[in-house]
């Protein structure tokens, strides 16, 4: 079956998350299911930083994904980043089936500006289709208007659309019969 | 980079930067390989060519800059960044000293680290850019102009290849037609600013307000019509050549601005205040006789004493006639090129009219004539029918004749059979409009009455 697993890592507003997978999945064009046990991301913690470890969290998202789901993606609200960089809005191992988004530099309140619910609404969309796209095997697209494209500052993620590109959607239509064909073989 | 996919050589003694750079370089669609060590990084160097390297300053063995200067020994053209902790950012200067590209404090923010990596893209590209030009250019450079085999023409090309090595004024001197830009363009490839532009300006051309400000710019509002600021061709030719055509023509007040700038090269545009520093190289060309007009008060003597440096002489068509048919031949396989073509060559009779003929609009009246030659004739020989000239005009004319009453009636003949199309007869002759107005006003010729 085409399920994907949304998982909570840490705190977030539960009508928010809920939101978030329903329109995601849509998108996508799977279904979706919630694990009712949410992550407690305390083992990714950075101390000397005060962030959290994407990657730790993508590899135990990993181990936790169900059987029947074909990818699991974690929605948290804590930063995170790869050691490496600063912080990353998300990360997800290309090809592999899990992925972790953060929310906590999609809040206008970040940036020290009103809070903005729609806004950061659209962003957490945007940012879960794009990891999604990379456990699909995506890489960056050239095309500003697809939800693949690079990304590096809020600002870039306002400017892009809400979907993928016609090559892109290709991509993911093909891992999803794929994913589809093993399930029922 | 020649397929179209940059690569990225990572090195870094630890585990989790090699691997987390290498997801975030995938994702971003680039072709990245990783290195746990100097040693390591030198044999994939072997491996392969790649377009960025990103060194860590600190690894055991041989550390990051030992591995710079090693891997610019290999291949100077990788761009190299240097990774760094805010701790050795002393040695990431010293690294930017020994030719780095750039330097990154970890951790990075991955909007510097797209930036920086994009730069160094860009950069790499437009390197290996430069170097195909720079290819091209000597490659040009290799090839001579055809300008002819006759002693007279040896003798010039030995002057040009001498003149070409040094800094010094050029004047040229010949009639119209004789191929001085050609020469002009030679001085300047066989130089050191052969990668710089070369830029002419045909001062015979133009009235003496627009001359001025075709050389030396203008500031915007510097006069009616000015409505944005614009470079003068000295500016545009910094670094490089500029190539004065014409230069007998110019009026007084060009004169002494031109004297100005050739003295102190710094150039001020036209309702401008202030001088703007040019470096450039003048050859300068004219069909006049300076000394006759420094004498008779037309030409400022300081003007041709600093013009009159080395001097390239060069003789007309009708004095090295033995150059006549290999230059014909050359067009032939010019226009056998451009116009898609196999004229095998000149019928006997062709040749000998070349020949006879006195080519008073020397190597471009030539030219001229084998296009038109191109256009007349149908078949794969090129025969005196086809050539625009009488075969009679240049043995017709009385043997007491100067050569100037020959060219005044020729011209004469001309603006009357064509009705004074001005265009038309410049063409026809092989000169430029310029200069068939220059001898029209010389030789006093007067347009007929109409009605």
């Amino acid at each position: 079956m085409n399920i994907i697993e949304f998982v909570e890592v840490g705190r977030i507003p539960s009508d928010l998350f809920r939101r978030l997978a329903d329109a995601t999945a849509q998108i996508v064009g799977a279904h979706y299911m919630i694990r009712e046990q949410p992550l407690d991301p305390f083992f990714a913690l950075l101390e000397n930083r005060g962030q959290f470890n994407s990657t730790d969290i993508v590899t135990r998202l990993r181990d936790l994904k169900s059987s029947n789901s074909m990818r699991i993606v974690g929605i948290t609200d804590v930063d995170i980043c790869i050691p490496i960089l600063t912080f990353v809005f998300g990360e997800a191992q290309l090809g592999c089936c899990a992925a972790v988004v953060s929310l906590h530099r999609l809040h206008q309140d970040f940036y020290g500006l009103p809070p903005d619910p729609d806004l950061l609404f659209r962003r957490a969309v945007q940012e879960t289709l794009h990891e999604l796209g990379h456990t699909f095997g995506l890489h960056h697209c050239p095309d500003y208007a697809c939800v693949m494209h690079s990304s590096t500052t809020v600002d870039d993620i306002d400017l892009k659309g809400d979907d993928y590109c016609v090559s892109c959607r290709a991509t993911v239509e093909k891992c999803k019969d794929r994913a589809q064909q093993a399930a029922s073989s | 980079m020649e397929s179209g996919k940059i690569r990225i050589l990572v090195v870094d003694d630890e585990t989790v930067v090699r691997d987390s750079l290498a997801s975030w370089f995938e994702d971003e669609g680039y072709e990245v390989v990783t290195a746990e060590s100097g040693k390591a990084a030198l044999q994939k160097l072997q491996e392969g060519k790649w377009d960025i390297g990103l060194l860590d300053i600190k690894m055991p063995g041989m550390d990051g800059l030992e591995l710079q200067r090693k891997i610019r020994e290999i291949d100077p053209s990788i761009q190299l960044i240097i990774m760094t902790a805010y701790a050795s950012v002393q040695t990431a200067v010293e690294a930017l000293k020994n030719g780095a590209y750039d330097y990154i404090v970890k951790p990075f923010d991955p909007d510097q680290l797209a930036h920086l990596i994009g730069k160094a893209t860009e950069h790499k590209q437009l390197t290996a850019e430069s170097e195909r030009l720079k290819r091209k250019i000597d490659d040009d450079e290799a090839e001579q102009p055809v300008i002819g085999e006759s002693p007279q023409m040896r003798h010039v090309m030995e002057l040009v290849r001498q003149v070409a090595r040094t800094d010094s004024t050029v004047l040229i001197l010949g009639e119209s037609g004789t191929g001085k830009e050609l020469i002009a363009r030679a001085i300047h490839n066989l130089s050191a600013r052969k990668y710089m532009p070369i830029v002419t300006v045909n001062c015979g051309a133009l009235p003496e307000g627009i001359l001025e400000s075709e050389l030396f710019g203008h500031e915007k509002g510097a006069f009616t019509g000015a409505q944005y600021k614009r470079k003068g061709k000295f500016e545009l030719a910094d670094g490089g050549t500029i190539f004065l055509d014409e230069i007998g023509d110019i009026g007084p007040k060009t004169q002494s601005d031109l004297l100005r700038v050739l003295e102190e090269k710094k150039i001020t545009r036209v309702g401008g205040t202030h001088e703007i520093e040019v470096d450039f190289r003048v050859i300068a060309a004219t069909n006049r006789d300076l000394e006759t007009y420094v004498q008779e008060g037309k030409f400022r003597q300081d003007l041709y004493y600093r013009l009159n440096v080395f001097i390239i002489d060069l003789p007309p068509l009708r004095e090295r006639p033995e150059d006549i048919l290999p230059i014909a031949g050359h067009f032939l396989k010019k226009y056998n090129l451009a116009m898609g073509r196999r004229v095998e060559g000149f019928s006997a009779d062709a040749e000998k009219k070349l020949l006879a003929h006195d080519w008073p609009g020397n190597v471009r009246e030539l030219e001229n004539a084998i296009e038109r030659a191109f256009v007349v004739c149908e078949s794969n020989q090129i025969s005196a029918a086809c050539l625009p000239f009488g075969a009679s005009e240049s043995t017709s004319s009385d043997s007491t004749e100067s050569l100037s009453d020959v060219e005044r009636r020729h011209i004469e003949k001309a603006l009357i059979k064509n009705g004074w199309n001005i265009s038309r007869v410049s063409r026809l002759l092989g000169i430029d409009r310029v200069t068939l107005y220059n001898k029209i006003r010389k030789y006093g010729i007067q347009r007929p009455e109409q009605g």
